[in-house]
């Protein structure tokens, strides 16, 4: 399996493809910077650590936080929704599935090989904001800040990981590489975008008007999690949606929650997260199992 | 005569869809022969070899690789076989060498090693000092070298070659086929398939025809030529110039004659052995003059088209 990593690492580090998202990642961190200049200078800002906020603040332009949930999908998606099709159509799939590797180590490593690409641009993101931001404002993070960033990270990574997981299945259940992108993108536009959501904005306030339920119908949606599991990471005073069900809202006092609070919070959205990336897992890998593999 | 099989198949039956594409099948390999498995576009023979890899699963029966079952262990079989597919594929952005440098490091063949065995298996395929240009920009022709290569790369006991000569010109064709029947020399038993008669008569020690997923005929290309005079039997076609009725009595009682039939002026005659002399002798004895005598060989050709036409 190992061979395999280095095999699709190599080829995405060399693909246009992935040159391309280097770009869009960088573009995105520059207006996250911008934004967050902007935002900081203005000194509106709630009570609570500063140097995380570089992150979540945003005036015209929306946050890095959106920015990333925005590009996160799209590169998990881009990386990998060829990953199984593509190699069938070229005719080296068989040519490897005749080699003495297990058919799931293929589809291991390139979900590993994808997952670090990925790792490495979110990880780039964050440290660029970071430092830059750094020097922008003389203000250096706090250890809990560091450790609330480095978990947002591994969230992020994980938000990725599924959307990877699910182009992964795609490209294992269609062969036409046109059908193999629309349909995790249309998922993702359905479900997963956080700057227009038609299931969040329409359909879930179209079922119910009552908000416990809308807040467990909104749960569905991937973004939501990853959304609801990054303001409590990334903004400590924000207790999630769930409190704002009850009328201690008014009286709540506006004091940032430690570090161990917050995790406590967001636990259980991580939790179904790697647990959409297993169902994804599990149905690409019986599929591809049972799977025919010869190209004509 | 007591050669080892290496390759074997009891009772192999595959279902696609309520179609049964291999039909109970039974085929035996010997150690280091070169084995051509014919028959017509759709007899089955892709997937006969997918299913000896284990690369798919048979409805019922067993594909054997060196005593290995297939189906259950085709880890152990993969680490013995080399498959050149039909449609062969490369990573276009690859180099020819990064390209069978990834099968060496998928089998776990050390660099060193694989790097000197590379250079040598370019160099015999005739692609070496093709060796580091983008396999995209290759030739049909070459792509299949390249294939042929790939399979070398792992020094494996079995090659299965699927169609190896499709696509390739008059001269490609003679180069791979070269190639193929140096395999067996060192040590490696070869099953390919093909539909072209002439390559397989060419390299194959035996071979096995396919039709509608069914062995049809199965043997050594010696052993075929005899079965193929229907069970050492000749058949001689007799033309006289006019009709003549006693003229089969008398060919009847030739020793060695079985039977004697008449069309028009025409006779077929079906003996033990090759009897033209005798015959030829009896017509011009009875005084009916003879316009020609011909012996009915039947080449692989015939058989072989014998059951195109039945498939």
């Amino acid at each position: 399996m190992a061979t395999i990593i280095r095999k699709e690492l190599a080829d995405h580090f060399t693909s246009i493809r992935c040159f391309i998202l280097f770009i869009l990642v960088f573009v995105a961190s520059a207006f996250a910077i911008y934004t967050a200049r902007q935002g900081i200078f203005e000194a509106s800002l709630d009570p609570g650590p500063v140097f995380i906020k570089l992150f979540t603040t945003g005036q015209d332009i929306p946050s890095l936080a959106v920015f990333i949930a925005l590009l996160i999908p799209v590169i998990g998606i881009a990386l990998s929704f060829d990953a199984i099709n593509s190699e069938r159509s070229s005719g080296t799939l068989n040519r490897i599935l005749s080699q003495p590797v297990y058919r799931d180590s293929v589809i291991n490593g390139k979900f590993l090989a994808g997952l670090v690409t990925m790792s490495i641009m979110i990880g780039v993101t964050i440290l660029l904001v970071g430092g830059y931001g750094l020097r922008m404002i003389g203000v250096p993070p706090t250890a809990e800040e560091i450790i609330r960033l480095f978990i947002y990270f591994i969230a992020a990574v994980i938000y990725g990981a599924f959307w990877m997981a699910l182009a992964i299945l795609f490209s294992v259940l269609f062969r036409n590489l046109a059908i193999s992108l629309l349909c995790p993108l249309a998922i993702w536009i359905l479900l997963g975008n956080p700057v227009f959501n038609p299931y969040i904005s329409f359909i879930v306030p179209a079922i119910s008007n009552s908000i416990g339920v809308q807040l467990m119908l909104a749960r569905i949606s991937p973004y939501f999690l990853f959304e609801e599991a990054t303001m409590v990471l990334l903004i400590p005073v924000w207790r999630g949606y769930a409190l704002l069900t009850s009328t201690t809202t008014s009286s709540m006092l506006l004091n940032p929650l430690s570090l161990d609070q917050s995790l406590l919070i967001i636990w259980p959205q991580l939790t179904v997260l790697i647990a959409l990336t297993a169902i994804c897992f599990a149905i690409s890998y019986v599929v591809f199992m049972r799977q025919e593999i010869r190209s004509t | 005569m007591g050669k080892k099989i290496v390759v074997e198949t009891q009772e192999l039956t595959k279902r696609y869809d309520g179609t049964t594409v291999v039909d109970h099948l039974n085929l035996h390999v010997a150690k280091n022969e070169v084995f051509g498995l014919l028959g017509p576009n759709g007899a089955g023979k892709t997937t006969t070899i997918l299913m000896l890899l284990g690369l798919t699963e048979p409805a019922s029966g067993t594909a054997r690789v060196y005593g290995f079952d297939s189906t259950r262990e085709p880890l152990k079989v993969k680490r013995l076989t080399g498959y050149l597919p039909e449609k062969v594929g490369f990573y276009d952005n690859l180099t020819a060498r990064e390209n069978l440098k990834f099968i060496a490091q998928l089998n776990n063949i050390s660099d060193a090693e694989s790097q000197r065995q590379i250079e040598q298996i370019l160099e015999a395929v005739g692609i070496a000092e093709m060796a580091d240009m983008a396999v995209g920009k290759f030739s049909r022709g070459m792509k299949q070298r390249l294939g042929i290569a790939d399979v070398l790369v792992k020094k494996p006991k079995v090659a299965f070659l699927d169609e190896p000569t499709a696509g390739l010109d008059p001269e490609g064709i003679n180069q791979i086929l070269d190639l193929i029947a140096n395999l067996s020399k060192t040590g490696t038993t070869v099953v390919l398939s093909s539909h072209r008669l002439y390559e397989v008569q060419r390299v194959c020690h035996s071979i096995g025809i396919l039709s509608k997923g069914k062995m049809v005929v199965e043997g050594s290309l010696d052993e075929l030529g005899r079965e193929a005079f229907a069970e050492g039997r000749c058949r001689i076609e007799v033309e006289t110039a006019e009709p003549s009725p006693q003229l089969v009595e008398i060919i009847n009682k030739i020793s060695g004659v079985r039977k004697v039939e008449a069309k028009a002026n025409q006779l077929q005659i079906t003996t033990d052995s090759d009897l033209r002399a005798e015959i030829s002798k009896a017509v011009v004895q009875s005084g009916v003059p003879l316009i020609q005598v011909k012996i009915q060989a039947f080449s692989l050709d015939d058989i072989y088209m014998r059951y195109f036409h039945e498939g």
